[in-house]
């Protein structure tokens, strides 16, 4: 098989969204919070911690969608610890959302050490398993591809339309919106810019939280140590590139999920002859080309980092 | 609709206790929270705590272990403050340590065969040159493009170790290395003395605490810091009044780049001997927290770089005699950070309840 027949086998596209799955939960989150305004580097930890928690609930017993709502709940305590720091206190976003990076991630690794002391082998879990659609998954190569996901890859995608209605359809995303754009035209609209920009970065951080559960409760079976490594940045850089748009945000982790799952198989292809470092750095070297594309047409939301003080201008 | 109920309030004059008292009851308020955790271990928090500054201070094997794990930390710390001053956001001292290192290698392990004398300062600058080229590709992308240097220098730390790791399984490997990815050592000439004999802390303590030195005198006596300062404030004031902000960001991203370059240098040439893919255990992250700790300031990098260095060698310690998972110094060392962002928010500011 080579580089171009690669790319007709439903295998790489089932692939591609599976690597995007997990992409696109903490690319929305990140979004959300953007759209409010706050920038959240928590969102490693964040992932870690929904990892972590997630594979732990599911672990102790419990069923896998109460570990899915157990990294929702963890993600979101951190977002709102990020959310109270940077919020009513007004404190660094960059340097607050690398403290709850820090400590998500190590409070994970610390708690899983007092859980596990003396494992050699990560213990593992029975994970999500495939859900065929009825009908569409007997496709050729686009039902393969497409609907012989997890139900947490459908869920991702649903994510999305569910993210699009509610910043674009619905008053509260309105307020979201806004809060990041011109938050003294909220406040004289009668509502808290304070409370809309701390449930937007809870919001927020639950998609990251479900985003990683995703690696320990679909994509594995275990949680093992640095296993987010990096997907969080990754997914900063994917908001810039999808514009802050939902939509163009889905698009972009296709995109990133179908390139890694190619660059898997080439290196496949191409082994012995380019090391395989190079097609690790692959899409992280991408995703930095996609920012410095994307920078020129970059429409930041006007008050994202820009911490808001009633009366203030 | 429910009011925000506390809003912040300029303190027009800080008491000395407030600014010392508060990053103290953040400190506190760290440890009270790593107590707790530590107690779901079923190990009891003051004597874990107790073993932990025995572990850090008690001996002067311990004490000297905690020092040399400082330098390191001096050196990124530094890298960090001097970066952030100019609100030049630079995460990536991981990457720009390795770049110090494999600069370290290059030259070092046989390629130029001059007198310690000579060889250790050109080791030193071009380990400098490595972290600052390192950090000046996200700085020009940020001043030409735009382009945030937070994911930049964030992304790049991850390239930058598979550039490593592509390096020490390549052309850098060491022939005798039965296999392993580790670069050869460098020669005699290269290597940093021990400032105690038979034990691990070496001179790159010393340069570690001149570099502090040399970053507080530029702050305070030179121009070049005064434009770092006034552009971190205030870029578009600092334009304004004549600063060519652009300039002053490619110097400290120099400047931060190379102090992080330094870094390496130092842990190879000093310790190590030679490079591996473990010769930095995120040195570049907790240089961030250092730098906040001592509230961006050089002197008191060197002092946050001790006490964080003391909690890794005091949990290490603890951890082989009681029993607690030695992450918990991770944790503390987190904790802290944002305890004391916060207190040293709340020096500036009064909180005021509705």
């Amino acid at each position: 098989m080579d580089a171009v027949e690669i790319l007709f086998t439903a295998s790489l596209w089932a692939a591609a969204i599976r690597i995007a799955s997990p992409l696109i939960f903490a690319t929305l989150g990140e979004l959300i919070c953007e759209r409010a305004g706050v920038l959240n580097l928590g969102i490693e930890g964040i992932m870690t911690v929904g990892a972590f928690s997630g594979w732990l609930t599911v672990y102790m017993g419990g069923s896998l969608w109460l570990g899915i709502l157990a990294a929702a709940v963890a993600g979101s305590a951190f977002g709102l610890l990020h959310a109270l720091l940077v919020v009513p206190l007004g404190l660094s976003q960059h340097v607050t959302g690398i403290g709850i990076t820090l400590l998500a991630s190590s409070l994970s690794y610390y708690v899983y050490r007092l859980v596990f002391p003396e494992v050699t082998s990560p213990p593992k879990i029975e994970p999500f398993q495939p859900w065929n659609v009825p009908v569409l998954s007997d496709i050729p190569v686009i039902g393969e591809a497409l609907f012989r996901q997890t139900p947490l890859t459908y869920l991702a995608f649903a994510a999305v339309l569910l993210v699009s209605w509610f910043l674009y359809r619905t008053p509260m995303g309105l307020a979201v919106r806004t809060v990041g754009e011109n938050p003294s035209a909220v406040e004289a609209q009668g509502i808290d810019v304070t409370w809309v920009r701390i449930a937007a970065v809870m919001a927020g951080s639950a998609l990251m939280g479900i985003g990683g559960s995703f690696l320990t409760l679909s994509a594995f079976n275990s949680f093992f140590f640095d296993m987010v490594n990096g997907r969080g940045w990754i997914c900063i850089a994917l908001v810039v590139f999808g514009s802050w748009r939902p939509g163009k945000a889905l698009l972009g982790a296709l995109l990133f999920g179908l390139f890694d799952a190619y660059q898997l198989r080439l290196q496949q292809l191409a082994g012995g002859y380019v090391p395989y470092q190079v097609f690790l750095m692959l899409p992280f070297v991408l995703s930095i080309i996609a920012l410095i594309v994307m920078s020129r047409r970059a429409a930041y939301p006007r008050a994202l980092m820009v911490p808001y003080r009633k009366g203030e201008r | 609709m429910v009011g925000n109920p506390m809003r912040l309030e300029p303190r027009e004059q800080r008491s000395l206790a407030v600014i010392l008292g508060y990053p103290l009851v953040a400190l506190a308020v760290a440890a009270a929270f790593c107590a707790i955790l530590v107690m779901f271990s079923g190990a009891n928090p003051l004597s874990v705590f107790g073993l932990m500054v025995k572990g850090a201070l008690g001996t002067q094997f311990a004490f000297l272990e905690t020092l040399t794990r400082a330098t390191p930390l001096i050196f990124t710390g530094l890298a960090a403050a001097v970066a952030f001053r100019a609100k030049l956001w630079n995460i990536g001292g991981e990457a720009q340590l390795y770049a110090g290192a494999v600069m370290t290698v290059v030259f070092g392990t046989g390629l130029l065969p001059l007198p310690w004398p000579v060889l250790i300062p050109v080791l030193m600058v071009a380990a400098m040159l490595g972290g600052a080229i390192m950090l000046s590709i996200p700085t020009f992308l940020k001043t030409r493009f735009g382009v945030d240097e937070v994911v930049t220098t964030l992304l790049i730390n991850f390239i930058a170790i598979l550039f490593v790791s592509m390096l020490l399984e390549g052309v850098l490997k060491d022939p005798m290395g039965l296999g392993w990815p580790q670069s050869k050592k460098v020669i005699a000439d290269a290597q940093l003395g021990k400032l105690v004999q038979g034990k691990r802390l070496h001179f790159g303590f010393v340069i570690a605490l001149l570099a502090a030195l040399a970053i507080w005198v530029i702050d305070r006596r030179s121009a070049l810091g005064y434009e770092m300062r006034a552009v971190g404030h205030n870029p578009k004031a600092a334009a304004f009044a004549g600063i060519p902000v652009n300039r002053v960001l490619a110097k400290t991203a120099l400047l931060s780049g190379g102090l992080a370059g330094l870094a390496g240098y130092s842990e190879v040439a000093g310790l190590k001997g030679n490079l591996t893919l473990d010769l930095s255990p995120g040195f570049g992250y907790t240089g961030i927290v250092v730098a906040m700790l001592a509230m961006l300031h050089p002197l008191g990098v060197v002092a946050a770089a001790i006490f964080v260095a003391a909690v890794f060698v005091g949990a290490d310690a603890m951890s082989r005699t009681a029993g607690v998972p030695s992450y918990i110094a991770h944790v503390m060392v987190a904790a802290s950070l944002l305890c004391m962002v916060t207190a040293v928010m709340l020096t500036r500011y009064r909180l005021r309840w509705r």
